[in-house]
């Protein structure tokens, strides 16, 4: 089967995005040999995002220049047991990333912490509300890790990112009109917040006169020249708005690639192999040990890499999908409950206000920066009673200026026709009179939404596609139809000419079609207990101690904010333990 | 800040559809970014774009179609000055044409539309299927060419493609509709270095500045129109 078998190495890490190369500098600071195996193509800010040609939103948002190819490899989708799944033909509701840096060479670049009570969801929700408060078939856990204990690691990834923006309290003390629902930091953003564009601003004053508490929005699109703790620089973002789906130009956005792969390139017990796509990791006879991984390579050869540590670092689902493919740990069975690979895969609840103003309002939305909001976590997280509401979960409410294009960009009012002289003119008279609201919140996890192999479809290698049973629950639809309420409240302060919502109904299916978010999460979840997880809480799997996944797959709930921040700090906590404890000691670090 | 003079409608609409579709001399001049109409002088031949991959009879029809979608007025450009029809062509002889940015593989099965694209065409086999059978349909319907038809009547066989009510043949009509709406779009609003957009007079229109990218002093001008004329990252 094998065509070649190259020279061991320490660690193989499978994927190079933010929690690849975060593993990967870790590791090499301990001198071990790192091999880091990415699926696409190397990239870099030149090419890939040489200003002018990258400002081009035709190939880069419509034909998804730097996305996942799919004619190789994609996924299936089914809103239930029973269903027969069908594969997701072109890119739609979310974008799956590939190559060198990965989805974080083209995020827009929202860089969020978690709520304390997010990581023990479960916990807090019984405590507060009692365990009966949770709905039958809602299958929230805790993390197994505390806000206390990835506090440093989310002010150490903010620091190597540059993010921007205004804390409220460091270490007890109130310092600034940052978020006042944030946890406890040990130390303020390592640069100030960004300017506010128009829409952001105008959001803020009729937040603030509604008594709501905005803040500007932490960012890794950075307000400053800024060299962080690896010597990486980045130059002050000036708010071109090709952000999400592009390379940054200007290296105002943290990436994977302009902000810690400068620190490895040229270490020599580090390298990077792109056009590698990894098909398993080799377990030895006795199940319990992983002896390396074998991939695919560009020209089409198998080749088996053996090595000491293996770290799945791929995006979100796909680390369940590799350890299905691997037969690491048992696959999530929704009749019995048993088994963990596959099980809470989460995804986001999104809805969306277009506040549309009159002639001459100059909203001027093509200025943008993808991490750029104004926000408020009133209705975030567990920040208010969810007693009376009857839901479990919130939302995030921002104004995002991320950069709005004229081919995907451009709203229209309510009844306005798709085509011919009357959409053309509500398109020229729209424009740039147009603020865009939203509210992005978590979406719960349920026994019958998981992850396991499509026995259909097939990649380009001949392995079963990833097959998602998901659909939205009425807990989720609950939510945000309550926090979008909240959301219009502001939109009618904004004094605009008029306004559409867009938000789920009771009863709708997820629709693969329109841009929603490419924030999955779980499927190869972390926590407490080996019943109930795939990893322990340090990221180790029960089954294959040699084997650590990163990445927002292991996130056992879903989470109101982009999950890039609290992927980033899981990696780096995951990797102190490794760093601290098993190459001390190379054994299950919890027991089972 | 450079003036923008806004494209006048030729009353003789229907012959310049005629010549457009016959790919006749091309009916816009782009000058230091004044646009002017030469739909009713016809004197000037800037460019004569041949269709690479449609036939002349599918030309005529999508020429037709996306001159409905985006009709040229008082407002802004029509698609045609834009070049949307030239865009599509090209675009049939890319990867995306061919169907090679896309999952194909079978089985294909029916499914509800919120399932996404489930259909076994690629844009260059939808395309070349709807129009044909669009013209059949249309010919059998009204004894003529959809690209002749009066212009009330092309909007109302539009219509009826767009609600998928029209048989086409093996295309679903609101298939078909979704993609060539999507294509026109950006046709319309592509940078031009990919055939749409002549002149980014449809970015004038709207007052985007293209690949301009640096906006720093702008931020936190608030309600101030941003004066620059948009530049393309040609």
């Amino acid at each position: 089967m094998t065509d070649r078998t190259m020279k061991p190495v320490d660690v193989v890490i499978v994927g190079f995005g933010w929690a690849g190369a975060i593993m990967a500098k870790e590791l090499t600071e301990e001198g071990l040999q790192v091999l880091a195996l990415e699926r696409g193509a190397y990239r870099d800010t030149y090419p890939d995002g040489a200003y002018p040609a990258t400002l081009d939103e035709l190939t880069y948002l419509q034909r998804f220049k730097l996305f996942q190819d799919m004619s190789a490899s994609t996924f299936t989708f089914r809103y239930d047991v029973n269903g027969q799944a069908l594969p997701y033909r072109q890119i739609g509701a979310f974008k799956p990333g590939t190559g060198v840096g990965g989805a974080g060479l083209h995020w827009a670049g929202q860089h969020w912490r978690m709520f304390p009570e997010e990581l023990r969801l479960r916990s807090h929700y019984v405590e507060r509300y009692g365990a009966k408060f949770i709905p039958e078939g809602m299958t929230i856990q805790d993390f197994g890790v505390t806000y206390e204990e990835l506090e440093p690691h989310f002010d150490f990834a903010e620091k190597v990112f540059g993010t921007s923006g205004q804390a409220y309290r460091v270490k007890g003390e109130i310092v600034g009109d940052g978020n006042p629902f944030d946890a406890d930091r040990s130390d303020s953003f390592p640069l100030p917040a960004q300017k506010v564009p128009y829409g952001p601003h105008v959001f803020m004053n009729a937040a603030r006169e509604l008594g709501f508490h905005p803040f500007r929005a932490p960012t890794a699109t950075v307000s400053a020249p800024y060299t962080n703790p690896y010597g990486c620089q980045m130059g002050p973002c000036n708010f071109c708005g090709f952000c999400s789906g592009y390379a940054c130009y200007n290296y105002s956005k943290a990436s994977p690639n302009v902000n810690i792969l400068p620190a490895l390139r040229d270490l020599q017990n580090f390298e990077l192999r792109p056009d590698c796509n990894v098909l398993r990791i080799v377990l030895d006879s006795s199940r319990k040990r992983a002896t390396g991984v074998e991939y695919a390579d560009a020209a089409g050869n198998t080749v088996l890499q053996p090595a000491q540590i293996v770290i799945a670092s791929t995006f979100a689902y796909n680390n369940a999908h590799l350890f299905m493919l691997s037969g690491i740990g048992e696959q999530y069975d929704p009749a019995t409950g048993k088994g963990a690979v596959g099980k809470n895969v989460s995804y986001q609840m999104l809805s969306n206000i277009q506040t549309f103003f009159g002639p001459d309002t100059n909203s001027n939305p093509f200025i943008g920066a993808g991490g750029n909001s104004v926000a408020f976590d009133d209705f975030n997280g567990d920040n208010f009673d969810h007693g009376p509401l009857g839901f479990v979960g919130g939302a995030a409410l921002w104004c995002n200026p991320a950069g709005a294009k004229p081919i995907s960009g451009i709203a229209v009012p309510n009844g306005t026709p798709q085509w011919g002289r009357a959409w053309k003119k509500a398109v020229k008279d729209n424009y740039t009179n147009t603020v865009s609201i939203d509210s992005n919140g978590a979406n719960m996890v349920y026994r019958d939404c998981y992850l396991d192999l499509d026995p259909t479809y097939k990649n380009k290698y001949g392995q079963p596609l990833l097959r998602f049973t998901f659909d939205w629950k009425d807990n989720d639809i609950r939510m945000t139809r309550f926090v979008t309420s909240k959301l219009e409240q502001v939109a009618r302060a904004m004094n605009p000419k008029s306004y559409t919502v867009t938000q789920k109904n009771f009863g709708d299916h997820f629709d693969l079609r329109p841009y929603q978010t490419t924030h999955w999460a779980g499927g190869l979840i972390m926590g407490a207990d080996r019943p109930t997880s795939a990893l322990n809480r340090y990221l180790q799997s029960w089954d294959v101690p040699n084997v650590f996944a990163v990445g927002s797959g292991v996130f056992p709930v879903g989470l109101g904010y982009n999950p890039t921040g609290a992927v980033a700090a899981l990696a780096y906590w995951c990797a102190k333990a490794i760093r601290q404890q098993y190459l001390k000691d190379p054994r299950p670090l919890v027991d089972a | 800040m450079v003036a923008i003079k806004v494209i006048g409608i030729s009353p003789s609409r229907r012959a310049f559809l005629r010549s457009v579709a016959s790919a006749a001399p091309a009916a816009i001049v782009v000058t230091g970014g004044v646009m002017v109409s030469a739909a009713c002088h016809q004197e000037v031949a800037q460019t004569k774009y041949q269709p690479k991959f449609f036939d002349a009879g599918e030309w005529a029809t999508l020429v037709a179609l996306v001159d409905c979608l985006i009709p040229a007025d008082s407002e802004g450009p029509g698609a045609l000055e834009a070049g949307v029809a030239d865009f599509i062509d090209l675009q049939m002889n890319t990867a995306y044409g061919y169907g090679a940015l896309w999952y194909m593989h079978g089985p294909f099965v029916k499914a509800s539309p919120a399932m996404g694209y489930q259909l076994e065409f690629s844009p260059r086999e939808m395309y070349r299927s709807a129009l044909r059978g669009l013209q059949a349909a249309v010919r059998e319907r009204h004894g003529e060419e959809f690209d002749q038809l009066a212009a009330a009547l092309k909007d109302s066989v539009i219509s009826e493609l767009e609600v998928g009510r029209m048989d086409i043949g093996s295309v679903p009509a609101s298939d078909f509709f979704v993609q060539l709406l999507q294509n026109t779009r950006e046709g319309y609003f592509c940078d031009p270095k990919h055939g749409g957009n002549k002149g980014m007079a449809a970015w004038r229109m709207i007052n985007f500045p293209g690949a301009r990218a640096d906006y720093i002093d702008w931020v936190e001008q608030y309600g101030r129109r941003y004066p620059l004329p948009p530049v393309s990252s040609a």
